[in-house]
């Protein structure tokens, strides 16, 4: 059992409350999944490349960033949350950093990378792990949340949801893949690479593998339909779109709730309670098999 | 008539007053809002009384249910009316998957639709749908009617036992030793009677309903298969 939250705002107004209207969606998934959380908040477009870094402490990553720093001959903005940190850069400065931290930091782990997406993630309860980062405070156009029950990998930060294998790209999963093994080994032979065993990442590699082979978010995951083999409930976030696939017999849970201003998707229909005008909400199940894409232009 | 707002009094405050009703009592309607989508809303009741929810409900609304009638306005979560003895179950809006489960007996009218494996080994209710229902709804089901005005998924009434099941839009798929059976006097007659259950006399043909059932060369033990056992 896992819970997923997501919110994807169509009115720009509510775009200042997205952290807020997220956590506490996520605290209400607790029950579901308290062993660790997670989410992605899509904010505004920068001109450089957000690398958020995670680290053993914030002591550790601030020593590790100055290190950084030192060695590359860089400077950038840098902003703490608790154990990670937003490092603003130049797109082409990604590959040459992401080589010195594997090299030379190995407790630091780049989380994500994005023009718009930042993404946080910790052990402990949703509630917690939403204060600790201030999610409340973040805004945003759209995000994506996770609270984790473990079941196919041990309960570490590193098993925790999101997942992210592309830039501005990540993915939440309830569930369980059971081809993941091979499919792990078929995408490293198409050159994507993998930091765990989760089967999760694995589904994440595999729509940034296909979004790279030029399909579109819909077309990557109907093709996933095919290719994955298990139990999915999967909510999924790009630079602008927001999708929701569930697996052909349904296996986990999902309730969807539509207005004017957002599109919303909640594990259970308890997590989308708080959200403005939900008594005039269109709310509905998603039907197994069916790709639900959103795009922000 | 007593009431619950369930944002400032306690869920199992309420179930246990629920339960607490006796044969005799004159509390006999009770009126619930802001369920908020909680989970076991008025579960286990055993009074003639009537129950109305305000709102969506979570997983198992209105579960074991006996005599009482449990009007929900608005959606039902996982496994509504599940194993209902006798009563009434109204969902005004959607259904979530395996409504009716294992139900014995009552009646569960749902306004919307339904979701998957709705009516999964139902013993002797009579559930009907006004909308569609979802995939490998009556799996295993052994006894009571499925009326569904909408169309049906896939693997409709696999591994069926004598549940009878009438569906006027299209059927996906028909699952393992579930067939199509004639409409015959009698079941129309059937259909018309849950119908008029529902509150749809002379609003549907029965005519236009097929019926479904099972081929019964799944479950009878045929000396051919011995040796599998």
């Amino acid at each position: 059992m896992c819970g997923i939250v997501g919110l994807f705002l169509k009115n720009p107004q509510l775009e200042p409350q997205l952290g807020a209207l997220l956590a506490s969606m996520l605290g209400t998934m607790t029950d579901r999944g308290p062993d660790s959380a997670g989410f992605a908040v899509y904010g505004s477009a920068a001109e450089d490349l957000k690398l958020t870094l995670r680290g053993p402490s914030e002591a550790a990553l601030r020593a590790g960033i100055a290190a950084l720093a030192a060695a590359t001959g860089r400077s950038f903005p840098v902003e703490m949350r608790d154990t990670h940190a937003v490092l603003s850069m130049p797109a082409e400065a990604e590959g040459e950093i992401r080589t010195w931290l594997r090299a030379s930091a190995p407790g630091l782990d780049v989380v994500s990378a994005g023009r718009r997406m930042e993404i946080y993630k910790e052990v402990g309860l949703p509630a917690a792990v939403a204060a600790r980062f201030d999610l409340a405070g973040m805004a945003g156009s759209h995000g994506i949340g996770h609270t984790r029950m473990a079941t196919e990998s041990a309960v570490t930060t590193d098993g925790a949801h999101p997942f992210s294998t592309g830039t501005d790209e990540c993915l939440v999963h309830n569930g369980s893949l059971s081809n993941h093994n091979d499919l792990r080994r078929r995408l490293g032979r198409a050159g994507l690479s993998f930091s765990t065993q989760n089967d999760t990442e694995v589904a994440a590699g595999y729509l940034t593998w296909r979004m790279r082979e030029g399909a579109s978010l819909r077309q990557a995951l109907e093709a996933s339909l095919d290719d994955l083999d298990g139990f999915f409930t999967f909510v999924v976030g790009t630079e602008t779109g927001f999708a929701v696939l569930r697996d052909p017999i349904a296996c986990k849970p999902a309730v969807m709730a539509e207005t004017d201003d957002y599109v919303a998707f909640g594990s259970e229909y308890r997590a989308l309670v708080g959200l403005p005008g939900i008594a005039g909400a269109t709310v509905f199940e998603p039907e197994p098999a069916r790709v639900y894409v959103w795009e922000r232009h | 008539m007593p009431s619950f707002d369930l944002r400032t009094a306690p869920l199992r405050e309420l179930n246990r007053a629920l339960h607490a009703l006796r044969p005799d009592t004159n509390e006999t309607r009770w009126l619930i809002g802001n369920p908020d989508g909680r989970h076991a809303v008025a579960v286990g009741l055993d009074a003639a009384v009537s129950v109305e929810i305000d709102g969506h409900v979570g997983y198992y609304c209105a579960g074991m249910n006996k005599r009482a009638s449990v009007v929900v306005n608005g959606n039902a979560g996982v496994g509504v009316a599940e194993n209902m003895i006798s009563g009434f179950v109204h969902v005004r809006g959607d259904a979530s998957q395996a409504a009716g489960a294992t139900a014995h007996g009552g009646m569960l009218l749902i306004d919307g639709n339904a979701g998957a494996r709705c009516g999964i080994s139902m013993k002797g209710v009579d559930i009907l749908v006004k909308g569609s229902i979802g995939h490998m709804s009556a799996f295993m089901a052994q006894a009571g009617t499925l009326t569904v005005l909408g169309d049906a998924g896939e693997a409709l009434g696999d591994s069926l036992y004598e549940a009878r099941l009438y569906v006027r839009g299209a059927v996906a798929s028909l699952g393992a030793d579930c067939v199509e059976k004639a409409m015959r006097d009698e079941h129309r007659a059937q259909v018309f009677a849950k119908l008029e259950a529902a509150g749809l006399a002379g609003e549907v043909d029965p005519g236009e309903f097929r019926r479904y059932g099972s081929a019964r060369s799944l479950y009878h033990f045929h000396v051919d298969n011995a040796g599998a056992y």
